[in-house]
């Protein structure tokens, strides 16, 4: 079996064996990433012509998905590498110099990091305060990097920055660096409730000596509205998804095993199962009509850079988020006590820690107040089955 | 009343364009420059409010707010069906 899901559900396999361990010891999920690089699922999304799959959105997103309801932080590891993939792929074409790194991470499985989140800034990633200082060829840069997940792990990792140190905070540009052209110093620890084998991990990068054409051609308000925005929503979600779904499952088992117990009767958590799938087909809704309206916009820059699809997007990420804490919750309220320690078949800590990050990454009050603004504009909702 | 001043004055009064909009030409890519969703809400407020026009949503992206040039098309023809 080698079918794409089939490639997932290996690499699953393995992040599930070792999501425990990654969680308790705070540590990277090398064995899941291994496998993915076995699989050779970190190069899906890069072109044929450049040695990759072509993969598009929906089906990353269905893997994101397998793997969340393995192990949360091997999930993510593998969206946001996609979310950057994604910018590099829709945005650097035209860039021999990034061309090259694309037949790079096809052909020798490379793992790339992000870095927009700054000291100073939060999680506003359309500002940056460090800059790109380009002396003839070659560009110096230094950034306070409060959260890089998997920074110190990572082959590449795709920061912003400022233009140039004139130019305005909201004047970004991409950097692509590779993991020998900076120096890491760790500036935080990242000790968390959840999501803790992301290794999200502050640090000070610096960067020398790194040629220009590794900066990519596109102005960063350009990369964030056509992809990084839909990637990175869609993606999240997804991820979100596998870890409700898991918890649903672990319900659903429950409730199931005390039916076999005492036949002839419904037992009374079934009830409390009901509303829990009613929330997550309600979820499952959702992601899944943001994926086929990013598919029929098929890259249309005008239809994905739009106000009504930005809207779209944000009203996603925060309706999503909030409904995966939801669920999980609510799976452990019917699984009870055996949900509640940590060493029953029916554990639902470690998912429950990890997605209560959801309604963080890049806070929902952020999104919603971002989505007001643009609310302040926009004419009118939509038709039922169109935009 | 002078369409493109007017958006010269009203991009202005954003950080990216503050002392900036008068030497911008017809074609330079706003985006480029730094306008951002935001800014470009707040652009479309104030032309709202300054030529008695709606944007309706098919003209709410990036295309419509690009240069200066894309913003005079699209509040003129709006200018034009109002009066119409
Ligand atoms: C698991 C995980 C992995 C991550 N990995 C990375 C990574 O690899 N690279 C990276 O760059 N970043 C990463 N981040 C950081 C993330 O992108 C955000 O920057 C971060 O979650 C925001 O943190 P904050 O709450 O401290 O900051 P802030 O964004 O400063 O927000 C603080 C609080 O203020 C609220 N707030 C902010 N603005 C407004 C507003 N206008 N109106 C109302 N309320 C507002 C927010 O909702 C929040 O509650 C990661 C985060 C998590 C949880």
């Amino acid at each position: 079996m080698s079918t794409l899901a089939a490639r997932a559900e290996r690499a699953a396999a393995v992040a599930a064996r070792h999501a425990d361990a990654v969680d308790r010891e705070g540590r990277f999920p090398e064995e899941a990433v291994a496998a993915l690089k076995a699989e050779r699922l970190l190069g899906l999304q890069i072109p044929s012509q450049f040695g990759g799959e072509g993969a598009g959105l929906t089906q990353i997103a269905e893997l994101c998905s397998t793997l969340g309801h393995a192990c949360s932080a091997a999930a993510m590891v593998f969206a946001m590498h996609h979310i950057k993939v994604s910018s590099l792929v829709t945005h650097a074409l035209d860039s021999a110099w990034h061309c090259r790194l694309m037949e790079r991470i096809a052909r020798e499985q490379l793992l790339v990091a992000s870095s927009t989140t700054e000291a100073g800034i939060g999680g506003d990633l359309r500002n940056s305060l460090c800059a790109v200082e380009t002396t003839g060829e070659v560009f110096a840069l230094g950034k306070d990097a409060s959260v890089i997940s998997y920074g110190a792990q990572a082959d590449l990792i795709l920061a912003t920055a400022r233009r140039n140190p004139d130019a305005a905070t909201s004047d970004q540009v991409l950097v692509a660096l590779l993991a020998d052209q900076i120096s890491l110093a760790r500036t935080g620890e990242w000790d968390t409730l959840g999501m803790r084998g992301t290794c999200s991990e502050g640090f000070r990068l610096e960067a020398r000596d790194v040629p220009v054409e590794q900066i990519l051609p596109k102005p960063f308000a350009e990369i964030a509205a056509q992809s990084m925005l839909a990637s990175s929503h869609l993606l999240w979600s997804s991820v979100w998804y596998g870890i409700a779904s898991y918890a649903v499952d672990r319900a659903r088992a429950f409730v199931q095993a005390e039916a076999r117990r005492r036949p002839g009767q419904v037992p009374p958590t079934a009830l409390r199962l009901a509303e829990v799938s009613n929330a997550h087909q309600a979820m499952r809704g959702t992601i899944v009509t943001a994926l086929r309206r990013f598919e029929d916009a098929h890259g249309d820059a005008d239809t994905i850079g739009s106000l009504g699809f930005c809207v779209m997007l944000n009203n996603l990420k925060v309706t999503v988020s909030d409904m995966a804490v939801d669920i999980v919750r609510r799976a452990l309220s019917i699984v009870g006590l055996a949900g509640y320690k940590n060493d029953t078949p029916f554990s639902l800590g470690r998912p429950l820690r990890d997605v209560l990050s959801a309604p963080l990454m890049i806070g929902n009050d952020r999104i919603l107040a971002n989505t007001a603004k643009l609310l302040l504009v926009q004419k009118s909702s939509g038709q039922l089955m169109s935009a | 009343m002078n369409i493109t001043q007017a958006i010269r004055d009203i991009l202005g009064s954003n950080e990216a364009f503050a002392g900036k909009a008068d030497q911008l030409s017809e074609d330079d890519s706003l985006f480029d420059m730094g306008l951002d969703s935001f800014g470009s809400v707040q652009l479309m407020l104030a032309l709202e409010e300054r030529f008695s026009v709606e944007f309706p949503d098919a003209l709410l992206n990036r295309k419509s707010f690009a240069t200066i040039r894309a913003i005079r098309d699209a509040v003129s023809t709006l200018v034009r069906q109002e009066a119409a």
